[in-house]
Formats: structure tokens, C-alpha cells, sequence
């Protein structure tokens, strides 16, 4: 099957200008996107992770059309998006995390009527679309506030709302969690697996959450740089990674550092130890050995941050 | 262009509805606009309070003019004005959000904040222009009746090619509107008072370098049966129209390569 989104070695150069002295300035590169190639299908629903500056807000505004890129070629549903970037935009739904594209001053519901005839949406399809939106996220209270007043979370999930009102094929979100709390993250990320599941919408979200893509996603693309330095299953980059898990430990009394085998101690901090693990590897076989040697009062797991995952990998690369 | 329209109208809209919502508020700022356009006048009132002529116009003369360059920059300013926040939104990207919607950016920026109180203006300067067209001592020929609403119109243009162009300037230096605002707001100033009273080198200024003078002096002095103080061929007192053209033919090149140098921001 043709790719829905297809990027052949997409480049994006920002030429920047950097004050050297007090009225000189000099100009340099940065290349954000640095020769890009990947596919994904209809209906996938597809991570892309990196740490702060790895050029993934750059390859999403690149999709959507707001970028031109420096080179290679980038095609969304046949599109390419550069050219055609109003033709493109009723065929895809954006969400940026940092900031709304509602809006400001209208009322939620004004900015939905404003969607809906912008999109030449069907009064019947926005009915049914705006009715499931305000259920699922729970914006039935919210609708005749104005978008400035809304709170953050708020702000997100009635946004997603706009994106989706007229049926979009691809939904791009950029940190569409970030911010939120505990109860509003559950809600999204519940709708956003809906979307995917039971439209097809396919989707492709930016994160420093791995909870996210860990619920969300069952293929992950990992950017620094500006280059793709993994791409396929969670799994796979915890192994890539080489990353570990932690079991937190709390024993009775202080202890000097513990040794058991398949761990390996990091820290001490009175009766409580940090030992970490290889993140393939059981946590039971440890536990069962800490709990017959020592006596423990608590005890739990930790899972690796996406942040260690990634500096993992790039120690890794770095050392090849 | 349909699309421009249409986008242009949806959005102008639900501004105007939003506004409607404080109906009390809405009253309020757009007497505020009409009082504070209105102190304009009185300053030229109290100048005639003090002299029969101004510059050899007489205080219909000049209210003439005054109406004129008003209710121009009044049209202008009322479908283009909120192009001046078009820096602010490169400059925090968020003119990112208008790309990803499926209508032409132009229309989105400039529909935005669509403010009606602007109507202030539009009214205290034709209301001006009546008592002016009512008081003026003229032989009104039919080439001069229409000459009212064609300068009307290309004076409209013109200032809204300078409010384009300048809102294309900002998308290089985000803080070009105060240079914008230096000729929209700066040149009604300037057009609402008789030329005669300018030295020669602003009125050349006015005419070949930002087309000023074709908002309504030109076509007025024509119409007031007057000598043009730089003595320029009669003709380019009908020439308003193509100036307008060509002054909007400047402004979509402008704003076509200013939308084309957006780089957005790195957040
Ligand atoms: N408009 C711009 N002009 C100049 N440089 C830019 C611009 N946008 C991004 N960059 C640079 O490109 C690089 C990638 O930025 P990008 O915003 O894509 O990162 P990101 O992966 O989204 O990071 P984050 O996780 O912090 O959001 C950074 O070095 C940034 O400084
Ligand atoms: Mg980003």
C-alpha cells in the first residue's frame, strides 16, 4: 500500500544570525532536519521523540506545510504540502501543544462554528463529530468561555476538538500532554486511542511523556540532531538503548550498598537504596533474592525516562 | 480571491458577533473612536476660529478634504487595520496557526479582531464631508459628482496598499507598523489639510514617492477648481484609480514575498 506520509531525506536549514560583539553579527547554520526518510501508513500511530531542539516541531511544521523544507521530498496523502498548503489543510488536523489555534477572544463554541464553516463541514457530520468531542473531552462546560480564559488543559483538549471536527485522515499533535494533569492526560490519551482504533485517523504525536507513546503507540521514531536514530516498536528501543529500570528499595535499617546479581547498585540514601537493572530483564528473580537476604519494608520498580533511554542510546552511539 | 472573500467575511463575523455581546462596551469604544477622530477637526475649527484661509482654502475647502482623507483611511483602516498585529505574530509564530488552515493567510490576518467601533471614524468624517459638500460654493459638473466616489474608493486603495505593504515589511522587522503607522495615520494627517500650506519637496514627496497626494488632493483640487501647487498636467487629477491599482499590484508582490520569508520560531 502507498504511504500515507512519505519523507525522502527532508532537510530544513535555518540560516541564524548570532550577535558577535556589540553592532557586528555573524551567520550560521543550523541544520534542524538533517536528511529525514520515512513512511508511515494509513492508520498507524506513530511516536516521534527527541530531546529539546532534535528537530521535532521542525518536521512537523514541514507536514503541515507551514516549513518549506531545505531539501528532499515530503508527500502527505499525495500531497505535497509546501505548495499546496491550503489544499492539504482540510485533509489534516493540527494540535500544537504551546500554543492554540483557536480563537483567542471568541467564545469555544464561536470558534467551532468558525471551524465548521471555514471546513465547509456537513451540519450533520459537525453535529455528530462536536457532540462526541465535547463528551469524551468534557468541554460541555467549557463551550461559552472564552479561549483566553480557558486553563491550559482545557485549552489542549478544546483544540483537539477544533482539529477533528472535519474528519481530518492525519491528526499531527505536538506535545499534546504537555502540561496537563494526571486526570486530563488519562482523557486524551483514552480519545486520542478511540481515534485511532475506531476512525482509522492516523496519527503522528510529539512527547517528552513516554507514558504516552508506552499507551499510545506501537511504533516509535526517535530524532536527534536532526536525524532518525530509531524507528519500530517501543521495545526495540529500550533495547537499542541498552536502558535500565530501577527497583527502589526500602530496608529496615541502613545497609551498606547491597550486591545481588543482575543488578547493580546506584545510590544510597539511609535505609533506602537505588539499584538499577537491565530493562529487558525480569524484576522478580531480584525481588525474590532481596526479600529472602534482606528485610525490606517497601519496595518498588521504576521505568526508565525517556530522557535516560535516549542519552543511553546516544552514549552508545557515541562510543561506536 | 472568492475564497478570500469568503474566509475574510466568516471570521469578520464572528468578530462582529462577539462584539455584539457587549453591546454597551461596543457603543462605548466606537463613540470613543468617533470623539477622538473628532478632536482632529476641532483642531482645524479652532485654526479657522483665527483666520478666514488657510492656505487659500476656506473652512469648507478644507473639510473637504478633511472628509475625504478621513473616510478613506476610515474604509482602510476598518477592513485592513488589524494588519498592523501582523508582526507580533511572526514574531511569537503564531501566525503558524492561520497556515494550517485551509484559507488564504491575507484574509485571516486581516479579518482578525475584526473591529467595528472603527466605524467611529468613518462616521465623524463623512458627516464632515456632507456639511463640507453641502457648504462648498462649487458648479458641481456630472465629471466632478463622480469624481467624489472614485477618490473615495482609490483613496481607500491606497491606504490599504500601505497598510499591507507595511504589514509585509513585518515580516521581516516585526516592528515595522510604527513606520506603517507613520503613513496611514501620519499621511490622513497630512492629506486632510490643504497642500498649499507644505513645502514643495514633502508635496513631490507625497505624490511620486508614497502616492499621497492621489488619495484626495489631486482629484479635489480638480474639483475645487484650484491650481495644483506643483504645477503638474491636469490629467493626473483623474489618475487616482490607476494609482490605486498599481499601489495594491505593489502590496500583493510584497505580502507574497514577505508570507514567503516566514521561517516560523523555534517553539
Ligand atoms: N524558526 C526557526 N529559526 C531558527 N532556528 C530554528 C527555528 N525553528 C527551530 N529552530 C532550531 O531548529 C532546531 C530544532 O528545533 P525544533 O523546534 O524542531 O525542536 P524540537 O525537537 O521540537 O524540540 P522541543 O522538544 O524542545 O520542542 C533547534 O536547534 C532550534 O533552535
Ligand atoms: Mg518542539
Amino acid at each position: 500500500m502507498e504511504a500515507l506520509i512519505r519523507l525522502e531525506r527532508v532537510e530544513k536549514v535555518f540560516q541564524v544570525r548570532r550577535k558577535a560583539g556589540r553592532l557586528r553579527s555573524v551567520r550560521s547554520e543550523v541544520r534542524a532536519v538533517d536528511g529525514i526518510s520515512f513512511d508511515i501508513a494509513r492508520g498507524e500511530m506513530v511516536g516521534y521523540i527527541g530531546p529539546n531542539g532534535a528537530g521535532k516541531s521542525t518536521t512537523i511544521k514541514m507536514l503541515t506545510g507551514i516549513l518549506v523544507p531545505s531539501g528532499g521530498r515530503l508527500r502527505v496523502a499525495g500531497i505535497d504540502p509546501a505548495r499546496e498548503r491550503t489544499r492539504l489543510a482540510r485533509r489534516i488536523g493540527v494540535v500544537f501543544g504551546q500554543r492554540t489555534t483557536l480563537w483567542w477572544d471568541l467564545p469555544l463554541r464561536d470558534s467551532y462554528e468558525l471551524v465548521r464553516r471555514m471546513y465547509r463541514i456537513p451540519d450533520d457530520r459537525y453535529a455528530r463529530n462536536l457532540a462526541r468531542c465535547v463528551e469524551l473531552l468534557d468541554l460541555g462546560a467549557l463551550l461559552d468561555a472564552p479561549v483566553r480564559q480557558l486553563s491550559l488543559g482545557q485549552r489542549m483538549r478544546g483544540d483537539i476538538a477544533a482539529a477533528l471536527l472535519h474528519d481530518p485522515e492525519v491528526l499531527y499533535l505536538d506535545e499534546p500532554t504537555i502540561g496537563l494533569d494526571v486526570v486530563s492526560k488519562a482523557k486524551v490519551r483514552g480519545f486520542l486511542r478511540d481515534l485511532n482504533t475506531e476512525r482509522g485517523t492516523t496519527v503522528l504525536l510529539t512527547t517528552h511523556d513516554l507514558t504516552d507513546i508506552e499507551q499510545l503507540c506501537t511504533r516509535v521514531m526517535v530524532i536527534d540532531h536532526g536525524r532518525l536514530v530509531h524507528d519500530g516498536d517501543l521495545g526495540g528501543l529500550h533495547a537499542v538503548g541498552d536502558s535500565e529500570r530501577t527497583l527502589v528499595v526500602d530496608f529496615e535499617r541502613e545497609l551498606p550498598p547491597v550486591r545481588i546479581a543482575g543488578a547493580r547498585p546506584v545510590k544510597v540514601e539511609g535505609p533506602r537504596q537505588w539499584l538499577a537493572f537491565p530493562a529487558s530483564a525480569s524484576a522478580a528473580p531480584l525481588v525474590a533474592e532481596l526479600t529472602a537476604r534482606y528485610p525490606l519494608v517497601d519496595l518498588s520498580v521504576r521505568e526508565p525516562v525517556i530522557e535516560d533511554v535516549i542519552a543511553r542510546m546516544y552514549a552508545d552511539r557515541a562510543a561506536l | 480571491m472568492a475564497e478570500a472573500l469568503r474566509a475574510y467575511a466568516l471570521i469578520a463575523g464572528a468578530w462582529i458577533r462577539s462584539t455584539m455581546a457587549y453591546r454597551f462596551s461596543f457603543v462605548m469604544m466606537t463613540v470613543g473612536n468617533f470623539l477622538a477622530t473628532a478632536l482632529n477637526f476641532a483642531a482645524i475649527a479652532i485654526i479657522f476660529g483665527h483666520t478666514r484661509l488657510l492656505g487659500g482654502f476656506s473652512l469648507p475647502e478644507t473639510a473637504f478634504l478633511y472628509g475625504t482623507s478621513g473616510c478613506a483611511l476610515g474604509l482602510a483602516d476598518l477592513v485592513l487595520g488589524s494588519m498592523d498585529q501582523l508582526g507580533r505574530r511572526v514574531r511569537d509564530g503564531t501566525l503558524d496557526t492561520l497556515l494550517v488552515r485551509p484559507a488564504p493567510v491575507f484574509a485571516q490576518a486581516a479579518a482578525d479582531r475584526f473591529a467595528l467601533r472603527r466605524l467611529g471614524r468613518i462616521t465623524q468624517s463623512a458627516l464632515v464631508l456632507i456639511w463640507a459638500l453641502a457648504a462648498l460654493k462649487v458648479v458641481w459638473t456630472p465629471a466632478d459628482v463622480l469624481l467624489v466616489p472614485v477618490m473615495l474608493l482609490s483613496g481607500a486603495a491606497i491606504f490599504g496598499a500601505i497598510f499591507v505593504i507595511g504589514a509585509a515589511f513585518q515580516f521581516w522587522a516585526t516592528d515595522a507598523a510604527e513606520v506603517q503607522n507613520s503613513f496611514t495615520y501620519g499621511g490622513n494627517g497630512l492629506t486632510q489639510y490643504p497642500p498649499t500650506i507644505f513645502a514643495k519637496d514633502l508635496l513631490r514627496g507625497a505624490t511620486f514617492v508614497v502616492p499621497l497626494a492621489f488619495i484626495n488632493w489631486l482629484p479635489a483640487l480638480h474639483i475645487l477648481g484650484r491650481p495644483d501647487p506643483l504645477g503638474l498636467p491636469g490629467w493626473l487629477d483623474f489618475c487616482s484609480p490607476l494609482v490605486a491599482v498599481v499601489a495594491c499590484g505593489v502590496a500583493g508582490l510584497a505580502w507574497r514575498a514577505g508570507l514567503k520569508s516566514y521561517r516560523s520560531t523555534g517553539s
